[in-house]
C-alpha cells in the first residue's frame, strides 16, 4: 500500500514554509517527466482558449446562428487556418467555443459525482463486513455490470436532449467508480492504528470517515478525478456525435464531427478538426492524470 | 475452495446483478414523461384504442406489478412490440445481432491478439525505438474515441486510398450465405463458400480495427509492464543461469503468468467494445443490434431500449465470468483463495 498513512492532524501542525516546501518537492517530482508537463501545458491552452474564446477566436460569430455562403466549404487556409463549414462558419472558432461544452461538461458531471460516491465508497469501506458495505456495494455493482455509454445513451435518449441532461445521464453512470476505488482504499485504512486509536477515543463514526479516513483518500481521489476529466469529457463527445448532447448550432465537438462526416471525403476538414480537437482534449487530460499519479506515488487509481 | 464452487458462487452473483440491471433499466424505461400507450399508437388514435392497450399493457397497474410482467415476458424472450419497426423486439434483435457480435468479437480477436503481441515484443525489446513506438501508439489508442478511429480509417483506407469497403457486411454483387450462426463468415465457412468468406471478412476489417484500437492499446500497455515486472524477478534469473535459451524462456515461463492481468482488462475492454460498437456500426452503416438500439434510442422506442440493453448487459455479465473462470484456471492464486468470489 502506498497510501499514506501518517495522521492527517499531523500534517496541519506543519508551519507554512514546511508546506510550501513540501509543494517544491511535488512539483519537481512532478515536472521530472516531459509528458506531465506537456499535459498540463496543453490543459491550461484549452481552458485558457476555452475561457477567452469570444475574445481569441478569429471568427467568434460562428458560434451561433451564422450564415456566409460567399464563404462556405473553404478548405484551410490563413484566413479560416481549419476551413469552413457548408453553411461558412469558421472551424476553429467552433472547436474553441466546444471546448468550452466539453470542459463544462467534465467540471459538472464530477463535481455531481464525487461527492456522492466518494462518501458512499467510505461508508462502505467503514462498515466492512456489515449488510452496509453488502447493500452499497452490490448496487455498485449494478450500474458497473453495463459499460457506462451504454446507459448514459439510453438515459440520455428518454430524456430531452441537450448538454444539461447528458451530464446528468452521464453523471448517473459514473459515481460507482469513485465508490469503488474509495471503498478499496477505505477497506484498508479502516484496520490502521489511527483508525482504532480514534475508535477507542470515542470518535464518532463521521469525524473517522471524514476527518481521519477522508484525508487519507485526497491523492488517488484527485489523480482520477484529472484522468476522468478526459474520459467523461470523451463519453459527452461520444453523446453529441449520435446527436444526444449538445445541440446544433452549439459548436459541441462530437457534434462537429457527426455533423462534418456526411461530407466526407470532400470536405474532410469539417469532421477531422473536431475529431482531432477531442483526441489532444482528452491526451492533455491524461498525461496530466498520469504526472499527478506518480508524484502522489497513487497506484490504485 | 474449489474451480467448482468458484464458478457457481460467481453465477449467482451475477444472477443478482442482472436483477438489479433489470430494475435499473425498468426505470429508465419508466422515467420518461408522456404515456407509453399514446406514444405507441400516436396522437391521432382515439381514446378506445389507448385504454385497450393502457389495459394490455398493465400500465393502469402500480409499478411493481408493471415490472413484475415486464420481466416475466422478457424471460420468456417477449420484450414487446417496437414502435420504430412495429415488429416484437425479440425479431429485431434475432435479425440484427448477429452482425453486432461478428464486429465485436472479430474486434476482441484483434484487441487481444495484436494487443499481447505488441505488449511482449516491447517488454522484450524495452527502451529500444521499438517499445517507444509501441508506448506512442498505445498512449493514442487510449485516448482516441473509437468513432474517431472510424472516421480517420474511413477516410484514409475507405475513401481516399480506396483499399477496403466502407458500408455494410458484404459487397452488393456477393449473394449472402444461408443464415445458420448469423456470422456470416462462419455461416460461408460451413456451407463452404470462400468468396462471400473473404468477402465479409474484407468487411470486418475497418469497423473492426476502429472498435479494437482502444482495448489493444490497453492490453498492450498491461502486457508490457507485467512483462517486464515479471522480467526481473527470481525464477527468471535461475531459468537463465540454468542456460534454458531466451526464446523458450518467454514463450513457456513468462507469457503466461503475464497473461493474468491482460485477460482480467480484456473482458473489461470488450463491454467498452460493445458499447463503442453504438458509435461505429453508425459510421459504417453496420446492420447490428447497435445501430438498432441508436436508432430506438433516437426515437425513443423504449421497448426495444431496454430489450437492447439488457441483452448488452447479459453478454457483459457472460464474458465477466468466462474471463473470471479463464484467470482462475490460469492463476492459482485466486482458485485457490479461501472465501474469496471475486
Amino acid at each position: 500500500m502506498t497510501v499514506q498513512t501518517k495522521n492527517p492532524k499531523k500534517a496541519s501542525i506543519l508551519t507554512r514554509d514546511k508546506r510550501r516546501e513540501n509543494l517544491g518537492r511535488r512539483w519537481y517530482k512532478f515536472s521530472r517527466n516531459p509528458m506531465s508537463i506537456v499535459g498540463m501545458t496543453t490543459v491550461l491552452l484549452v481552458v485558457f482558449l476555452a475561457i477567452f474564446a469570444p475574445v481569441i477566436a478569429p471568427h467568434p460569430e460562428a458560434a451561433g446562428k451564422f450564415v456566409d455562403f460567399a464563404n462556405a466549404s473553404l478548405s484551410p487556409c490563413w484566413r479560416y487556418p481549419f476551413g469552413t463549414d457548408v453553411i461558412g462558419r469558421d472551424i476553429m472558432s467552433r472547436i474553441f467555443f466546444g471546448f468550452r461544452f466539453s470542459l463544462t461538461m467534465g467540471m459538472v458531471v464530477l463535481i455531481l459525482v464525487v461527492p456522492p460516491g466518494v462518501t458512499l465508497g467510505l461508508i462502505a469501506g467503514y462498515n466492512q463486513g456489515t449488510w452496509i458495505e453488502t447493500v452499497i456495494m452490490r448496487i455498485t455493482d449494478i450500474f458497473l455490470a453495463v459499460p457506462p455509454l451504454v446507459l448514459a445513451l439510453a438515459i440520455a435518449s428518454v430524456l430531452t436532449p441537450n448538454l444539461f441532461n447528458s451530464m446528468i445521464a452521464v453523471s448517473l453512470m459514473w459515481w460507482p467508480w469513485y465508490t469503488r476505488l474509495v471503498y478499496g482504499l477505505a477497506s484498508t485504512l479502516r484496520n490502521e492504528f489511527f483508525v482504532n486509536s480514534a475508535e477507542a477515543l470515542g470518535a464518532s463514526s463521521a469525524h473517522i470517515i471524514f476527518r481521519e479516513i477522508l484525508p487519507n483518500c485526497i491523492s488517488p481521489i484527485f489523480t482520477k478525478m484529472s484522468l476522468d476529466m478526459g474520459w467523461v469529457i470523451l463519453i459527452g463527445s461520444s453523446l453529441s456525435f449520435v446527436g444526444l448532447g449538445v445541440q446544433a448550432p452549439k459548436p459541441g465537438l462530437g457534434t462537429m464531427v457527426a455533423d462534418g462526416s456526411q461530407y466526407l471525403p470532400d470536405q474532410w476538414w469539417i469532421s477531422v478538426f473536431p475529431a482531432l480537437a477531442i483526441v489532444v482534449v482528452v491526451l492533455g487530460f491524461n498525461l496530466l492524470g498520469d504526472g499527478l499519479r506518480d508524484m502522489f506515488a497513487a497506484e490504485e487509481v | 475452495m474449489n474451480s467448482i464452487t468458484f464458478i457457481i458462487r460467481r453465477a449467482i452473483h451475477s444472477i443478482f446483478v442482472l436483477l438489479g440491471l433489470s430494475i435499473v433499466i425498468f426505470g429508465i424505461s419508466r422515467i420518461m414523461p408522456g404515456d407509453p400507450a399514446r406514444m405507441a399508437v400516436g396522437a391521432r388514435a382515439p381514446q378506445w384504442v389507448v385504454d385497450n392497450l393502457h389495459q394490455q399493457m398493465h400500465l393502469d397497474e402500480p409499478l411493481y406489478a408493471q415490472y413484475y410482467y415486464w420481466l416475466r415476458d422478457a424471460l420468456h424472450g417477449d420484450f414487446g412490440i417496437s414502435l420504430v419497426t412495429r415488429r416484437p423486439v425479440s425479431e429485431d434483435i434475432k435479425e440484427f445481432f448477429p452482425a453486432t457480435f461478428e464486429l465485436t468479437l472479430f474486434a476482441g480477436v484483434i484487441m487481444g491478439g495484436a494487443g499481447i503481441f505488441l505488449g511482449t515484443v516491447s517488454a522484450r525489446h524495452k527502451d529500444k525505438w521499438i517499445d517507444n513506438l509501441v508506448r506512442v501508439i498505445s498512449y493514442l489508442g487510449v485516448v482516441t474515441p473509437s468513432f474517431v478511429f472510424a472516421i480517420l480509417f474511413l477516410l484514409l483506407f475507405g475513401m481516399t486510398l480506396n483499399w477496403m469497403p466502407t458500408m455494410g457486411r458484404l459487397s452488393v454483387d456477393v449473394p449472402r450465405p444461408p443464415v445458420i450462426t448469423g456470422l456470416i463468415t462462419v455461416d460461408s465457412l460451413l456451407t463452404g463458400n470462400p468468396q462471400a468468406f473473404f468477402d465479409a471478412l474484407w468487411h470486418l476489417i475497418l469497423p473492426g480495427l476502429a472498435l479494437a484500437m482502444s482495448g489493444l492499446a490497453q492490453e498492450a500497455r498491461i502486457t508490457r509492464s507485467t512483462m517486464s515486472d515479471n522480467l526481473n524477478k527470481d525464477y527468471i534469473a535461475s531459468e537463465r543461469s540454468l542456460g534454458i535459451p531466451e526464446k523458450v524462456i518467454m514463450r513457456r515461463f513468462l507469457l503466461k503468468p503475464s497473461l493474468i492481468p491482460t485477460i482480467s482488462i480484456l473482458g473489461l475492454d470488450f463491454a467498452g467494445t460493445m458499447s463503442n460498437a453504438f458509435l461505429v456500426e453508425l459510421i459504417f452503416n453496420w446492420p447490428g443490434s447497435s445501430r438498432y438500439g441508436i436508432n430506438a434510442m433516437l426515437r425513443k422506442d423504449l421497448n426495444a431500449i431496454a430489450a437492447v440493453i439488457l441483452i448488452l448487459g447479459v453478454v457483459f455479465i457472460v464474458v465477466n465470468i468466462l474471463v473470471d473462470i479463464v484467470v482462475a484456471q490460469l492463476d492459482p492464486r485466486i482458485r485457490l483463495a479461501p472465501g474469496r468470489s471475486e
